[in-house]
This record gives C-alpha cells, structure tokens and sequence, in this order.
C-alpha cells in the first residue's frame, strides 16, 4: 500500500525539530545552503577521513536526527573554520558542526578522551585536570606582578591553560612576560585564579560548561579592574573578542600589542638573527579574526631575518589540526602539521615560527615524527622577540 | 527637441541601438572610450550556442556603423560632462588625442611593421605584444593606428615612414560639444578580478586563466594563432578544468547574482578546446549547469554526448599548484557521490563572473540608480527593463544585467524603440 513501504522516506515523519534546534543553536543560517561542496572540500580533515560538511548539513536539514547524532566524524572538526571562510552563502557551516556537537553533549554522547578534558576544565580550570595551585608554577623566578585587591590592573596578560601547564608552551609564556618586562610594561597575571578562557569548551558543545566560565572570567576581570588584555593564544584571543559577548574589554593577541609597540617605536631590536624564516597562520588570527600582517610586521622587523613564507598562507593557511578539541581526538596517519614541516624544510626554512600554543605543540610533534630534528627548529614568535630585543634604557 | 540620440559605449549593444535609431532616421554620436567599437564580443572567438565566429557575425555592424551616414563615432572619447538644458541634453566630448591624424591615416600598418617597441596586448588579454602604434585588432573600426604614449620612445621611424605623412605627435585632446534628445547607456561589463578569489591561485600559478584568455588563446587571430599551450612551458594541456562560478553567487565576493552566461560559455569553450586539442580531458566543476535559452539544452547536451565533456557537481574549494610540473590540483567535493576529488590538470580555466565597470566619474555625470547587483536599474524590470528613472535616458545590454549577445541585442532594439518613441513625442 502506497506511504507503507519500509526504505521509503516520508517527509512527514522526518525530525524538523531537529533541524530547528540546530538552527536555534547557532546554525541560523543552514536554510541558505545550497550544497555546492565547498565547505567538504575545503576540509583540512575531510581529505582524509569520512568528514564531509557539506553531507551532514543536509542531512540535518531534512531531518535525520538519529544518522547524525551517531556521525563519529563530528569530532574531527579542528574549526580552522576554512569552510566558513569560503561559504559562498555565509551558511556558517563550523557553526553548524558545533551546533550539532553541542546537542550531543546534551545527550551525554561525547567520546571518552573529550569528557575526560571537560571535567577537568570543569573541576581544575584546564582541560589536563593540573592542580590550579600549580596555575603559575612557570613564572615563580620570574618577576612577575600578580593581581591584587584594590590595585587596577593596567594590563592583563591572560596566559591560558597550555602556556600555564605544558612544559614546552610555558617557555614561550615566559618569554612573553621577559620581552614586556625589557619594554617596562606595566601588567599583571591572574596567577591561580585564571581558569581555561573556554574557546575549545564552546567549540567541544559545552554550552553550559562554556557560560560557566564566562561568568567566572568576566566577574574576575571585574573585581580587578580589568579593561585591557593580552592572550598567548589566538584561541583565548577569539573567546574574549568573539564569543563572551563584551565590547568593554580591549583585548588583543600578543602579536597585535607588540606589532602596535613597533608603530610606536616602543619595540626596537638591537640583537641579529640571521637566519631563514617562516610563519605559519593560526587559523584563530587569520582566517577567523583577519590579523595576517601584525605577526609578520614583527619577524620583518628583526635585524638579519631571511623571511620566506609558505606556499599556503595568510587566509589559505592550514589548520594544524590542534583546535577544536583535537588536542584529545587522534585521528590515524598523517596530520597536516607533517606536511607542513616537510614544506618549511624544502624551503629552506631554518626556523618554523608560530604565534598559537597548539601550532608549537603539533608542529614540534611533526618535527620529530618527520625525522626532521636539528634541520628546522619551531619557535613561537615571542622566543624570537626574546632573542632579539632590545631592552628599554631608563 | 533635438532629433539626435547618444549611445554611451559602443559594444554589440551600443551598435545595435546605434544602427536602429539611424535606420529611423535619427542622427546618433556612438561615444566608445577604446580605440575601437567592438566591446568584449571582438574578443570572442566562438558564440554559444550556434558556434557562429564572433567577428563575422559582428564586423557587419561594426562597418555599417561606421560608415552609415547618421551615425557620427567617437572613438578614443569619453563623456566629460552632461547638462540637461530644457528637454536637450547638451553633451561634451573628450577625444584623447592618437598623435594620428585620422584625416590622413590609411590603416597602411607600415608604422607598426617597423615600430621597435613591443608591449603585451590588451586586446589578447596581455599574451603576445603589440607595437607602441598599433591598431587594437585588425578588424577595428575606425581602422586608425594610435601612438601609446606610455609606450612610445619618441624615436620618430612612423613619422618618417608615414607616407600619408599621418603622425601628429604634438596632437591635443579635443572637446566636442554635441546636443541630443536622449541617451542609450551600453556601458557593458568587466571581468569579475579573480585575484580576489585567493585560493584559486591566479596571478601566482601561471597555468589558471580566465575565460577570457581562453577565446584569445582559441581564436586563430589570437597570440598562439589558435593553437592552446599553456602559459608556463608553451605545451599542449591534455587535462583541463572549468572552475564555475568565480565571483558569482558568492557573498564572499560581494556578488550575489548568477552571472547568466558563464555555464554556456564554458560549455562552448570546452567544445571548442577538444575541436583544437582532440584528445583533450575536460572537466566542468559546476554548482548548477543553467542552460535555459534557446538551443542551450541541447548544446550541453551535445557537449556530453557528441564532445564527452565531464561535468562534476562541485563547486571548486580550492586549487594547488605542484611547483615541479606547474600543474594544478583541483580540489572540490563530487556532491553526487560525497567523493573529495584532488584532480589533477594541466591548465585551469577560471569561468569569471560580469560586473559593472567601476566609473564613479560616470556616475557623477549621469547618476543613473543603481540596483544592489551594481548593474544599472530600470523602471520596472518586468514591463519596463529599458526605461531608466532619468527621463530621456534608456539602458541596454550587460550595463542593465548580466546577458548573453542575443538578449543584449533585443534589448539594444527595445532601448532604440523607446528613444525613438521620446525623440518623437516633442
């Protein structure tokens, strides 16, 4: 009997709430795709695994809740957010994605690496679940001013959770705090009290967690007078710009501060470094933010540096695959943090600069999984401040 | 009442409105700011969907233009100034100076045979190089060389073997003023700038190029005489890409309309290359193949069948150049099968969208509303589409929309029956 068979789809049982809720989400665009594929193709992960954007858009679209909700593929996602850039309907499709992830954490339906992150961001204030009373265990020799209570915070520099507690990043914070120590800057660190800014929980679909955190931060920069930052991380940067929500706060990524102190003619360099450059664009300052000159008006500026750039940059950079939660989610073979290091290498690149915590870590990783230790060295672009600078004479 | 008429801009459009009111007995100043009439149709080889040769269904109305007795051509000329003086429109003329004597030059070509300075071509889209005397392309009307001043050296050979004694290089501009009942605007288009789509690499890959450069590279007066090599070694691509829509239906571009022509015209093109080039691989990257006039249906359907053209539906995310062939990876999702494809071929075609020539000079002159496309706006676009808001000003082809040479040609009639019909009322 006709509307009876069983491979046969009837629209009016397919789930519209679904895509309504999606679309509530954050998704409010989704009705102006027209599936031309730009967005799957755009896909630093898509090229190598079942990702395809443009497929999971239109399924949600017509409803199939249960097939996308069981999507594995939906924790892939780095939001490099090319997809995004390139949408030719501004459908806003990594919107989408973390639409569709965040109904899923509402269901509890998150893989056991990502929840393991959540909870630690949830009880310790970052994502590796570290005692907040070693928040600030990197900057115990330096001279460092710390928040206080009745005293206005000139500038905050918010370090964020891999600077605080990895190893390797926290020697690029220090090299932060030493480079705005030599220019005698006046600014301040929240110490333990810093919690995760929340960019990777909003991307993970904590919502709740999310807004948790924004509280929190934002009651923090209150009680402090905090009006100005600077972030490490292109990440933490993109929180406080563009998802809390706040237009009171003038925040900016550190290469955007130390690029203005060059206009200035506050930054001078009085140290060579002669050697053979390039920079890889954070997708966070690039392709999200639109900050693609500050990072290299720095590396120019310094005496003796070669700079070359690489074959995709500026706002056809790409994603290390570090974002987005990817940090917790592996995914097999190649990550295309390798392919770019085999790239800087032909060059002829002798250092690898970066200007976001997650590209330091990948991109070392990478360094060593290529074979390529002792041919190309990564450096975050406050080292080669560091190694460059010339101090301020009171 | 004046019983004359002014086109602005003399392409198909601007010829077709020429030739239509001087039939009636109108007088008409075609006003073109290139050296010659012609428009973007000169530079087409092939027309869809008939394959007619552009130039010889064209040059017809190019010479009956120039020769008819009521239409007066100012070519080289740009519109300086417009004053609405009662029911007349009083306009003034600027002809930029060819350090030619027009009275005097034969069209001979003995200056450009031996004239030692050789730049690249507009006309050939900047392949192959012209003299710093030279005529646009050989069927240009008027056929008068012209001295490009940037170029020149000044070392006087024309001057010494013109034996119409024709070069003038102390040649002033000239202002003319002319007054006219009513004005046909056929401004025409330019090619969407595809350096602004940055991941498709052009400008820095030397083998994506435009449409455009394809029907100069397809034509057998072209730069290759025909024959199409690529640009960054001078072979013969056996794989070709057709990348749709660039700077069409594309918010990122600011441009949101369907440029109307581009499915057929890389239809066309991709026909005409496997005519060169037999063996030839061709692929089509589309979101939507629009083949909606006359014989369009049937001429992409030919393509497939007859000519094995390969469409994909995938809209082209991005293009990578492998630096030691210089060949180019086309990356894009076959929709249809949800495939991520990285295609690899020798030379990328760039199907360009239409947009409106950017002249804020000319509007200060004529300020024509404009709709949120760009394009010039008119009364009502269903029963009104050549009527603009100033009275006694009428607009025809792509200066209006997006059109193919047909469309362009009816409404250059529509445009001249509506000026006709205005001159006649007073």
């Amino acid at each position: 009997m006709i509307g009876t068979q069983k491979n046969v789809v009837r629209l009016d049982e397919l789930d519209m709430g679904f895509a309504e809720a999606v679309a509530k989400a954050g998704g409010e665009n989704i009705s102006l795709c027209i599936q031309c594929g730009t967005c799957s193709a755009s896909c630093p992960v898509g090229t190598r695994t079942a990702l395809r954007t443009r497929q999971i858009i239109r399924r949600v679209q017509l409803g199939f809740r249960d097939e996308v909700l069981s999507n594995k593929s939906l924790w892939l996602c780095t939001t490099c957010s090319t997809c995004t850039h390139r949408c030719p309907k501004d459908v806003n499709p990594m919107e989408i994605l973390l639409s569709v992830r965040s109904l899923l954490v509402e269901e509890g339906q998150v893989p056991r690496t990502i929840m393991d992150a959540l909870e630690g961001v949830y009880k310790y204030g970052n994502p590796w679940g570290i005692s907040r009373s070693k928040r600030s265990e990197w900057a115990k020799d330096l001279r460092v001013k710390y928040v206080s209570e009745g005293e206005k915070v000139e500038l905050l520099y918010f370090v964020g959770c891999a600077p605080s507690y990895d190893p390797r990043t926290q020697e690029v914070a220090r090299a932060l705090v030493m480079n705005l120590n030599a220019l005698g800057i006046d600014f301040s660190i929240l110490g333990d009290r810093e919690s995760c800014c929340g960019n990777e929980i909003y991307s993970l679909g904590e919502r709740g967690l999310f807004e948790i955190l924004v509280k929190d931060n934002l009651s923090l920069f209150d009680q402090y007078g905090v009006s100005r930052i600077i972030t490490t991380s292109p990440h933490c940067f993109n929180a406080f710009k563009n998802r809390y929500g706040i237009k009171h706060l003038a925040v900016q990524h550190y290469t955007q501060y130390l690029a203005d102190l060059i206009d200035k003619e506050k930054l001078k360099f009085s140290k060579k470094v002669e050697k053979v450059v390039t920079f890889q664009d954070p997708c966070f300052l690039g392709k999200h933010n639109n900050v693609y000159d500050e990072p290299r008006k720095i590396i120019e500026n310094i005496p003796g540096v070669k700079f070359l750039e690489l074959s995709m940059s500026g706002g056809r950079s790409v994603c290390c695959e570090g974002g987005g939660g990817r940090m917790w989610v592996d995914v097999p073979g190649e990550r295309a943090a390798e392919n770019r290091v085999r790239e800087a290498v032909n060059i002829g690149a002798e250092i690898l600069t970066v200007a976001c915590p997650f590209c330091l870590l990948t991109f070392d990783d990478a360094v060593k999984t290529t074979g390529n230790e002792g041919q190309i060295q990564v450096m975050d672009i406050n080292e080669l401040v560091a190694g460059a600078i010339s101090p301020r004479i009171d | 009442m004046v019983k004359a008429g002014l086109i602005i801009g003399g392409g198909i459009a601007g010829i077709q409105s020429a030739l239509d009111l001087a039939d009636q007995g109108f007088k008409v100043y075609l006003v073109e700011k290139n050296l010659s009439i012609g428009g973007k149709m000169a530079q087409l080889d092939k027309t869809f969907p008939t394959l007619d040769c552009a130039a010889c269904i064209m040059t017809p109305k190019m010479v009956e233009a120039g020769r008819h007795l009521n239409i007066q051509l100012f070519t080289y000329s740009e519109i300086q100034d417009i004053k609405k003086d009662g029911n007349i429109f009083k306009v003034k003329i600027i002809r930029k100076p060819r350090y030619v004597d027009e009275t005097r030059c034969t069209g001979c070509g003995v200056c450009a045979q031996h004239c030692p300075i050789e730049v690249p071509n507009e006309f050939d889209e900047g392949l192959g190089v012209r003299k710093a005397i030279y005529v646009p392309f050989p069927q240009a009307v008027p056929l008068l060389y012209t001295i490009d001043k940037d170029s020149c050296i000044d070392c006087g050979l024309c001057e010494k073997l013109c034996q119409a004694e024709a070069i003038d290089r102390q040649q002033q501009p000239n202002e003319v003023e002319v007054e006219v009942g009513a004005i046909v605007v056929s401004t025409g288009f330019e090619l969407f700038d595809v350096r602004k789509k940055e991941e498709y690499g052009y400008g820095i890959y030397p083998n994506v190029i435009t449409g455009l450069t394809l029907e100069r590279l397809l034509s057998a007066s072209g730069p290759t005489g025909g024959h199409v090599v690529r640009p960054s070694d001078g072979k013969i691509p056996q794989r070709v890409a057709f990348v749709q829509c660039v700077g069409s239906r594309d918010e990122k571009s600011g441009n949101l309309y369907c440029s109307r022509v581009c499915c057929m015209y890389a239809t066309k093109e991709a026909i005409l290359l496997k005519e060169h080039v037999p063996d030839v691989d061709v692929t089509i990257f589309y979101m939507d193949v629009r083949a909606y006039g006359k014989g369009f249906e049937e001429f992409y359907q030919r393509a497939k069948q007859e000519f094995g053209i390969k469409y994909v539906r995938g809209r082209v995310a991005e293009i990578v150049e492998d630096p030691n062939t210089q060949n180019l990876f086309i990356r894009a999702e076959n929709t249809e099968t949800g495939e991520i494809l990285e295609h690899e071929v020798d030379m990328a075609v760039l199907s360009a969208g239409l947009v409106s020539p950017r002249d804020d000079n000319f509007e200060k002159i004529l300020p024509i509303p404009v709709s949120d496309d760009g394009f010039f706006a008119t009364l009502n676009p269903k029963s009104d589409p050549v009527t603009t808001k100033m009275e006694g000003v009428f607009v025809a082809g792509v200066a209006e929309s997006p059109k193919d040479i047909p469309d362009a040609v009816i409404q250059a009639s529509a445009a001249a029956m509506k000026a006709s019909s205005f001159l006649k009322e007073w």
